[in-house]
């Protein structure tokens, strides 16, 4: 079996503020082969961000506790100093947010961002570093490409801002882009653009993507596989096509239930009581417990253990649904 | 379609924080915040000090601070009960530092407070209804902005005429300017909220809203920007009686005893230094116990 | 269900905002946020409003509550047109016609109770104190929440439900007969948009109540509505019958929003785009059809003419007023329905030889 592109094992991690320690991530593992897509769904509180972010060790120094481990290319990130990690950044490893008017630098014009940091990385001419600036904006279809490069970031549409992000990610090709919602935002028919628009870079590029969402349809257009979280823990997390059509924990069944699809009008929605929690005031054993209709006295006890339903599907919990190949 | 593990949202709907854990209320909550600042904690006692010190001041000084001696002049600390020594007239610099307090306190404070209740309103009132009433006022703000503020005092301190008073009104046209300001874009802020939009469109009147939703948003921010001004007019009140015009002599005010101490600077700086320090240490811990306020009710749940 | 008049008829409503040209010096341009929208609300219906950003909606819904004055154009309810000589004032109009907002925590006021905020819009309109608050709790407990542990709260300590269901107590809270819902579950997770959604229907049953719902989701749309209008650009594109809009959608836009709806089904992926390029700036739109510039189908004839809202589904491409008489009628507004319109696939005027 092939080395994964990134593996993360047991990651952990705590914020502490002035008046308490909280704890984000619970104990967050997963494998991401080369080329592959999984996309991290989750609810508000779920530490899907987090995950992403501590991949580039992007959070705050101060008051954080990271334990665990995040290998890349079998290297050790928590272990790189930070000359290595900044080289990492951007070359490597790329990152795409929700957000475009706060990820470009307003000051200065698009062309500039993507020039600047493919000179960075790889010490290369202007003049070379301008024409695959240029060739970038064309390969994310960014009309006139030739002009674009001269815009500066509030010129553009938010659906070119987006794009221009993405050319602005893989200026340096890197093996892996991290994507935080970046579809978020934008309207239905610019949505399903920046979706193929990725899927056809992976294709082409061979990227490795993961792709943080909290929308079950985005995961179903994009991803291979898919991993729930839910209060810093991986509830379940196998191939897009088991997870959706067999999913075995009962959050994810109950998500997919109550999420609407086309064709349903007029009658009550089956709908999970409670809310997401609250990462300060985790119930003991399995957070969804007290939301979960299949629930026992022995969940809110312990760790729940974890189940194989197929070889690459595991669920995290003591009484799965849909058990059986 | 599989269907689904659980019903309908049966179960009861329970607030995020149980009742017992939380602060009820925003300024128990800030209450709250304050408690675990320790900086915030030292200068809200520092001051306590200070002010009831002020306040004590018959009770609390040794000496006359008007009682003169010229044999007895600036002498160093510890001569003769003179616990920080004598001024140039040989009157006791502990006792008119006590008692200056009351004066440097008066006019560190009041013109704020003036000013907060002027420019606090006409901010605000610009704030809300925009348009020509906001130029109108904002332009007319403007144009004393736009003189630096030691400038500002020290003219229309001088045409006024020296004294207490006046000096209050000078300060306090200085202190005006910047409190509308900083009233009006939070102001302008607040209103473009959706929940003042319900207000308005449950059919409650300019003034209903104002009163209800705008103004209790407003002055939290507005009113730790005016206490974090209470430091700088501390600064002020004190150059202008350094410069005459304020406090008058024989009276006790740490700017005034600045100015009469400062040719015995060559001769016991220490004498001198001794109002100097009363106002920096009045001035920072205003200041520090505001930057504490400004964090404490800035942080939402 | 569907009385004679309508619960609210807009006709003509028009409001353009001047705002500042976009390179910064320059004179100041036209905003068409809304341009010529017509609609009718029937009583105890729900009526969705779909569109993408800059199409108006929410401009739409500040017009009907009157919290923007329109330029031009009428807004009649219940037969009684708004502030207008013989008509309704905007005061009485808000006593029946109210907003849910999209949840943040800037759609309640954070230093009032979750009690005094229910409590304010009925003290406003005279009720006493002690009276306003037994409403107040009586429409918690209506929303699903428990007045006991819920009236002497502040909105950061709710969750984001929470918040959303006190929005709709107060919304409530003066009995109105209609609400209007602007992208009110948007920012909820799916496991609690769920749980709203619910509630709304409950509600509507009880209370018996009509709704104006805004949104961008169209699966959420298509659930709750009855009838649903579609919006591009300050216009109305296309308006009829919820599973008429759904299943035979007319104007190319309709067809392009729904096929880009993630179909959930890993192995039906789209492979194209529905639609390229971003929605159009309302400062200066096109001329004509404002969808030409990204239609399939844009010919000539779409540049010349502003397509008048016709009918389809077999009613021959005839133009007609979207009347509540016509209520059940589906309509397009683009020139391939309308009967000899000059676009090669408009259906021929009816009274030619066919």
């Amino acid at each position: 079996m092939t080395e994964p592109l990134l593996r993360i094992e047991a990651l952990r991690i705590a914020v502490r503020n002035s008046e308490r320690s909280v704890e984000i991530l619970r104990g967050v593992s997963l494998d991401l082969a080369r080329g592959e897509v999984l996309c991290l769904l989750g609810e508000s509180g779920s530490g899907k961000s987090v995950t992403l972010r501590s991949v580039l060790r992007l959070l705050p120094d101060k008051g954080t506790t990271i334990s665990g481990r995040i290998a890349f290319e079998a290297e050790d990130l928590f272990e790189l100093p930070m000359s290595a990690l900044t080289a990492l950044r951007g070359r490597r490893i790329a990152m795409i947010f929700q957000e475009p008017a706060t990820a470009l630098d307003p000051v200065y014009t698009v062309g500039r961002q993507i020039v600047e940091t493919i000179r960075r990385h790889e010490g290369v001419s202007n003049a070379e570093a301008t024409g695959r600036a240029r060739e970038l904006l064309e390969r994310v279809q960014i009309p006139l490409a030739e002009r674009r490069l001269l815009a500066y970031p509030h010129e553009l549409s938010g659906g070119m801002r987006q794009r221009a992000m993405i050319a602005l990610a893989l200026a340096c090709r890197p093996a892996l882009l991290l994507a935080d919602e970046p579809t978020t935002a934008l309207d239905t028919t610019v949505q399903i653009q920046i979706l193929l628009l990725l899927r056809r870079l992976q294709r082409e590029l061979g990227l490795s993507i993961i792709f943080v969402t909290h929308d079950i349809g985005v995961a179903s257009e994009i991803a291979d596989r898919v991993a729930i979280m839910y209060a810093g823990r991986i509830v379940e997390s196998g191939p897009v096509r088991d997870v959706l059509r067999r999913p075995g924990h009962p959050y994810t069944e109950a998500l997919l239930a109550s999420t609407l699809r086309r064709g349903e009008r007029g009658h009550r929605r089956p709908a999970i009581p409670g809310a997401p929690p609250d990462p300060a005031e985790l119930p003991g054993g399995c957070a969804f417990a007290p939301r979960c209709g299949r629930a026992e006295a022995a969940c809110s006890e312990g760790m729940p253990p974890l189940v194989l339903s197929a070889p690459d599907h595991c669920i995290l919990c003591r009484r799965p649904v849909n058990l059986g190949a | 379609m599989t269907s689904p593990a659980v019903d309908i949202d049966s179960a009861p709907a329970t607030p995020v924080r149980p009742v017992a854990a939380s602060a009820r209320g925003y300024w128990r909550r800030v209450g709250r915040r304050l408690s675990r600042d320790p900086v915030t904690i030292v200068c809200a006692a520092i001051l306590a000090l200070i002010f009831l010190s002020a306040i004590f001041a018959g009770h609390l000084a040794p000496a006359d601070p008007y009682k003169t001696s010229m044999l007895d002049r600036l002498k160093p600390f510890g001569f003769r009960g003179h616990l920080l020594g004598t001024d140039e007239l040989g009157r006791d610099v502990l006792s008119r530092l006590l008692y200056g307090g009351r004066l440097s306190l008066l006019l560190g404070v009041s013109p704020v407070v003036a000013a907060l209740a002027v420019g606090g309103f006409l901010g605000t009132v610009a704030g809300f209804f925009g348009g020509a009433i906001n130029t109108m006022i904002m332009r007319t703000v403007d144009v004393f902005y736009a003189f630096p503020s030691v400038l500002l005092a020290i003219a229309i301190s001088g045409s006024l005429g020296a004294g207490i008073t006046n000096a209050i009104l000078s300060l306090t046209i200085v202190f005006i300017p910047p409190i509308a300001r900083v009233s009006e874009s939070v102001t302008a802020g607040v209103r473009n909220l959706d929940y003042v939009g319900a207000a308005r469109a449950s059919g409650a009147g300019l003034f209903s809203v104002l009163r209800v939703h705008v103004l209790r948003n407003v002055l939290g921010p507005v009113f730790v920007y005016a206490t974090s001004l209470i430091s700088v007019s501390i600064i002020l009140a004190s150059g202008l009686s350094f410069l005459g015009l304020g406090v008058e002599p024989p009276h006790a005010e740490w700017g005034l005893m600045l100015n009469t101490l400062r040719p015995a600077i060559y001769i016991d700086p220490t004498v001198a230094a001794v109002p100097g320090a009363a106002i920096l240490l009045t001035s920072i811990s205003f200041n520090l116990l505001t930057d504490g306020l400004r964090h404490a009710m800035d942080v939402r749940a | 269900m569907s009385g004679d008049t309508p619960l609210l008829t807009v006709r003509g409503l028009r409001k353009h905002f001047l705002v500042r040209g976009q390179s910064g010096w320059g004179g100041k341009q036209r905003l068409h946020a809304v341009d010529g929208v017509d609609l009718f609300v029937r009583r105890g219906e729900t009526l969705g409003v779909v569109g993408e950003s800059g199409c108006g909606k929410s401009t739409l819904a500040r017009l009907l509550v009157r919290l923007i004055e329109p330029d031009v154009g009428d807004v009649i309810f219940d037969g009684a047109a708004v502030a207008a000589r013989g008509g309704i004032s905007v005061r009485a109009l808000r006593r029946a016609v109210q907003m849910v907002f999209q949840d943040s925590l800037a759609s309640l006021n954070p230093r009032l109770t979750v009690e005094a905020t229910i409590a304010y819009a009925p003290i406003v309109h005279g009720a006493p104190v002690a009276e306003a608050n037994r409403r107040a709790r009586a429409m918690l407990a209506q929303v699903g929440l428990v007045p006991e542990q819920f009236a002497d709260r502040y909105p950061h300590e709710l969750s984001g439900g929470q918040r959303q269901r006190v929005n709709i107590a107060r919304a409530l809270a003066l009995e109105p007969r209609l609400l209007i819902l602007d992208e009110a579950v948007s920012a909820l997770d799916k496991s609690v948009e769920a749980q709203v959604l619910n509630l709304l229907l409950d509600l509507k049953d009880e209370l018996d109540l009509t709704y104006l719902f805004i949104s961008h989701d169209l699966n959420v749309v298509q659930y709750l509505s009855d009838r649903v209008l579609v919006m591009y650009l300050g216009r109305v594109v296309e308006v009829g019958p919820v599973e008429a809009i759904y299943e035979r959608p007319a104007h190319p836009y309709t067809r392009a929003l729904l096929a880009a709806m993630p179909t959930m089904d890993p192995d039906a992926r789209a492979d194209e785009p529905p639609l390229q390029g971003d929605p159009p700036n309302p400062i200066d739109p096109p001329s004509g059809c404002r969808f030409r510039t990204r239609c399939a189908f844009a010919e000539a004839a779409c540049a010349a003419v502003d397509p008048p809202l016709a009918a389809v589904d077999g009613a021959g491409g005839e133009v007609l007023e979207p009347d509540h008489a016509n209520a059940g009628a589906h309509y397009a507004s683009c020139l391939m329905s309308v009967a000899g319109s000059g676009h090669s696939r408009a259906p021929a005027r009816i009274g030619v030889a066919a």
